[in-house]
């Protein structure tokens, strides 16, 4: 048994025993739980990944004459400043009004580097805050705080992504390929802070640690905490942090974000400690979800370990399935490398929790008024066989004022569509016939279940009008248009 | 050995890919093609020893020819190792090194450029 005092004795001494979290495994496997726990002291665990859950408090001073903002831009990114006149919150999601792939993240990575950025600002005039708008420039050491404060960083572990459908995806899990194409996935496993006190019994508020370079404090729980995907609300002084422990990013066609570089010393109080922090990757387990369903449920395709996504391949319904991590080994290695250094040259110093983190905690999803499905907002389709003549089908648009009729099978089966364009062109081009010439035979629908949203997104996406609603054996029962969609807006 | 090829729109009528194959015998391979109503411009990857053939017969046909020395390039400055790229690329050109570093094998690629787009911070380039 040691204490946290004991482990800060032998600091200032110098003759502590620090070790990463990946030496810690070998220790105790060669030496057994008992040995390493009397002669390691301190563990570090470290972490790079991208946490889009993090953002700065900024601090202007005040211009002459004063001014509330009541909003402002920093480089064309809008800070949250819904506070006193001149405080804002920066997110790092946050995108730029008039430059591409930049944001939040790059403007936190500008000041961090030294650069100024633009400041513009306006408020609606007060007595006591009498100007409206401001244009300036600044740099990190212009502004009197820039804390970074981030509400959820470090999870414990993440769901790996999968796609199963037959598109692309562009999703904040990186570039997902269709048909199992890939596998992504977030977090470092078995150095990973949080995995190596999954009982919060050394990770608490208070615990001092190293956020970019800066020494920082774990504040509280991170929101969607739910153990064993564990977060951690964190802050850490902006001036402090080194450009290297932190990078602006990219996700194409999800958006902007920033990986942030955290890490994390355990005490190694007794033999509990050193049992925790020789957890290996094989045994900490998670997910392989599909983002081919665009719901918030996510079909689980497999349970899947660290030790298997790290090894770059997993297998999925019988294919091996290559696979890309989100999170930098090699950064969050030299993090762990880093702290530990600083550790024995008695730069950094150990603190005990003031409060333990809930070892348990619920992700309840929100509360909405209703979802609206396609069902509520479809009509009965006006369906034709694939021998209707084109003039027919003309005429029964005309006759029934429509534009788009499925083209069904005798049981009702869809095998094709035609438009108003369809018949349109078939007649401008002199052809006559059946609509089984002329008709999309490829054709996009929906189904009664699917919120209407997705609905707006496929047409959208396939720049078309209306969808067929099928049912699970891709019989007709209706039809949902875009006007149907855009009535649902406007009410 | 990989050459890009151009078309103007009075070229990207023909058949210059088969035509190209019937006279020289040589086996080619497309890696990425993007034909639009007046040009055109295809990746294509043909065995060292006939490609001065092909690329004649291409010329002789008005497809502008140029070969595809360098692969993609890693703006070492700029690559955090995170390895997004790794299974994305088709020919497996990233992998991780044992500093899990990733590193790139340049030969491998053949310009398709999946992975340029997919590099969180935009580390990732190919020169042509």
């Amino acid at each position: 048994m040691k204490t946290i005092e004991e482990i800060n004795e032998r600091i200032r001494e110098g003759n502590v025993c620090v070790v990463t979290a990946e030496e810690m495994k070998e220790i105790v496997e060669s030496l057994g739980v008992e040995k390493a726990a009397k002669e390691v002291d301190v563990v570090t665990t470290g972490t790079f990944g991208a946490m889009c859950s993090s953002g700065v408090f900024m601090n202007f001073g005040h211009s002459d004459p004063p001014i509330k903002m009541q909003r402002v831009w920093l480089n064309d990114v809008e800070a949250y400043t819904g506070i006193a006149a001149v405080d804002a919150y920066l997110g790092v999601t946050q995108i730029s009004e008039s430059r591409e792939d930049y944001g939040g993240a790059h403007v936190i990575e500008e000041l961090v580097s030294g650069r100024e950025v633009e400041l513009r600002a306006v408020g609606y005039g007060t007595d006591c805050y009498p100007r409206k708008e401001i244009v300036t420039e600044i740099s990190l050491e212009d502004l009197n705080q820039a804390v970074m404060v981030n509400p959820r960083n470090a999870y414990q572990r993440y769901r790996a992504a999968t796609n199963s459908s037959d598109r692309v995806l562009r999703t904040y899990m990186g570039t997902l390929l269709p048909n199992f194409g890939n596998v992504t996935f977030a977090g470092c496993g078995e150095i990973s802070p949080l995995n190596n006190d999954p009982e919060f019994r050394t990770i608490g508020i208070g615990t001092r640690i190293f956020l970019c370079g800066a020494k920082g404090y774990i504040i509280g729980e991170g929101t969607q905490h739910s153990p064993p995907f564990g977060t951690l609300m964190v802050k850490g002084n902006l001036r402090e942090m080194k450009p290297e422990y932190m990078r602006a990013a990219v996700f194409p066609g999800y958006g902007v974000t920033m990986f942030v570089g955290i890490g994390i010393p355990i005490p190694i109080l007794d033999e509990e400690m050193a049992k925790f922090t020789a957890v290996r990757d094989k045994e900490i387990v998670t997910e392989i979800i599909d983002f081919g369903v665009p719901r918030r449920s996510r079909p689980i395709v497999r349970r899947v370990t660290y030790e298997e996504l790290k090894s770059g391949r997993v297998e999925i319904n019988g294919e091996d399935v290559r696979v890309s991590p989100l999170s930098s080994f090699y950064m969050a290695r030299k993090i762990m490398k880093d702290l530990k250094k600083l550790i024995e040259k008695g730069e950094f110093y150990l603190t005990k929790p003031v409060e333990r983190l809930p070892k348990r905690g619920e992700l309840k999803p929100m509360r909405q008024r209703e979802i609206k499905v396609v069902r509520s907002v479809m009509t009965s389709a006006i369906t034709v066989s694939e021998e209707t003549t084109i003039e027919e089908a003309a005429r029964i648009m005309i006759e029934r004022s429509v534009n788009h009729l499925p083209v069904v099978t005798p049981d009702g089966v869809l095998v094709g569509i035609v438009t108003s364009w369809d018949i349109a062109k078939a007649v401008a081009l002199g052809k006559r016939g059946s609509v089984r010439e002329v008709m999309t035979k490829n054709v996009i629908v929906t189904h009664p279940d699917e919120p209407v949203e997705i609905a707006a997104k496929k047409m959208e996406e396939h720049d078309i009008s209306a969808l067929p609603v099928v049912d699970a054996k891709r019989r007709v029962i209706g039809l949902v248009t875009s006007e149907d969609l855009s009535r649902l807006v406007a009410r | 050995m990989l050459l890009l090829l151009r078309y103007d729109s009075k070229t990207v009528k023909q058949p210059v890919i088969s035509r190209a194959t019937l006279k020289t015998g040589a086996l080619i391979n497309i890696l990425r093609a993007t034909v639009g109503a007046r040009r055109g411009e295809i990746v294509i990857e043909v065995e060292d020893e006939k490609a001065r053939d092909v690329e004649n017969v291409l010329k002789e046909m008005g497809v502008e020819v140029i070969e595809l020395i360098g692969a993609v390039v890693k703006d070492e400055s700029k690559c955090i190792h995170c390895g997004a790229c790794i299974s994305i690329c088709p020919t497996e050109v990233f992998r991780f090194d044992n500093e899990m570093r990733v590193i790139a094998e340049a030969e491998r690629c053949v310009h398709c450029g999946a992975c340029i787009r997919v590099c969180p911070t935009n580390a990732l380039s190919l020169p042509v």
